[in-house]
């Protein structure tokens, strides 16, 4: 049990241990995992909230069903099963600002937050603009060696490296 | 209402949901002892420093493809490649790449950020990401009836695109891999 305890296990035990919950996953549920749909429904019932029934009727919500759903059930699981996880190993720390944003942008909030939440606008357009994300596209697609989450994963990666290289400098 | 007097519609949809929450709960403990739900691993991926995602990625990929193939020779699961265009995943793909690096968080792993404590995630990040699917869902009429039709391949996967036999394809793939695992170790990245 006390494996259970530590902050930090290999990358290939973590590795394995998502591909043999996808196994699952394709046996049990008969869906591949993914995550950023769950997104774009919880978007979509906000809107509804405020604006009404007619929201149901936008043509991309005809096709992305406004209800809770696997999906949005397993983006809430991942929110709980992290937390067990900090807590056990005593790795769980409210934080606003990560150390290394700190170390090139400074420990204000205003412009963590502010950074975030644009990155999150670009980050919830391009998953609906290529209808995935790292999770859908980047390990379950490129498992079932489908051309769409090669080339996807492999745009990530290139967007996120450059982009990354731009915004540090060096 | 006694769960035996559900409709089985109902009670199947049911299941499904709690399906859904326990391969999250699994999900998400193994993303954050992996460290992968921490803003430093992921920007030091994207920042070609610390090689945890790729090495996540990876061996998950080469797992989950060994068993789903298996599986799938078996008569056991059913795939479900998703259909695509150059102008949906090559520029979707890239637009998600910039947000990836800004945010320093994927729609998975910034759930399991917000479980972490990163606040950053919660209050900045996950508003993002649904505005920006808002703002998605608002212009996808105009974005289906043109670049998102650009270069269409639909739901091809790799041994049909190369015309190989997939046993072959997946020994492919599973090579090249661990050639890029093995590269990563001996440079001791």
């Amino acid at each position: 049990m006390d494996y259970l305890k530590e902050i930090r296990w290999s990358p290939y035990v973590v590795g394995a241990g998502i591909g043999v919950l996808s196994w699952l996953s394709f046996l049990i549920s008969r869906k591949p995992i993914a995550c950023s749909t769950a997104f774009a429904k919880a978007s979509g019932m906000i809107e509804k909230m405020i604006r009404g029934d007619m929201v149901d009727s936008k043509p991309y919500y005809q096709k992305v069903k406004l209800v809770i759903d696997w999906q949005w059930m397993l983006v809430t699981g991942i929110v709980f099963g992290s937390l067990f996880s900090a807590l056990l190993s005593g790795d769980f720390h409210l934080q606003l600002v990560p150390a290394l944003w700190a170390s090139r942008f400074g420990t204000g909030a205003v412009k963590r937050i502010l950074a975030a939440l644009l990155g999150g606008i670009c980050l919830g357009f391009g998953a609906r603009w290529a209808d995935g994300c790292t999770s859908g596209h980047g390990i379950s697609g490129t498992m079932q060696l489908a051309l769409s989450s090669w080339i996807s994963a492999t745009c990530f990666f290139v967007g996120g490296i450059v982009t990354a290289r731009l915004l540090f400098r060096f | 209402m006694s769960a035996q007097s559900l409709p089985a519609k109902e009670k199947s949809r049911i299941s499904q949901l709690i399906q859904g929450l326990l391969i999250g709960l699994v999900f998400g403990f193994l993303l954050q002892k992996g460290g992968v739900t921490k803003y430093d691993v992921i920007a030091g991926q994207l920042l070609l420093r610390d090689f945890t995602v790729i090495k996540v990625m990876l061996s998950a990929v080469l797992v989950g493809m060994a068993g789903i193939y298996t599986m799938k020779g078996l008569g056991w699961v059913e795939l479900y490649p998703k259909s695509g265009s150059l102008g949906m995943n090559v520029i979707g793909g890239l637009i998600f790449g910039v947000g990836f690096a800004i945010l320093g968080y994927c729609p998975g792993t910034i759930a399991g950020a917000v479980g972490n404590g990163s606040m950053d995630a919660l209050v900045g990040g996950v508003a993002g990401i649904m505005a920006g699917s808002g703002l998605f869902a608002a212009l996808y009429p105009w974005l289906n009836e043109g670049v998102l039709k650009w270069g269409f391949y639909g739901k091809v996967t790799l041994p049909q695109l190369f015309k190989v036999g997939e046993r072959k394809m997946v020994l492919i793939a599973a090579a090249a891999i661990l050639v890029v695992l093995a590269v990563l170790e001996v440079a001791r990245l």
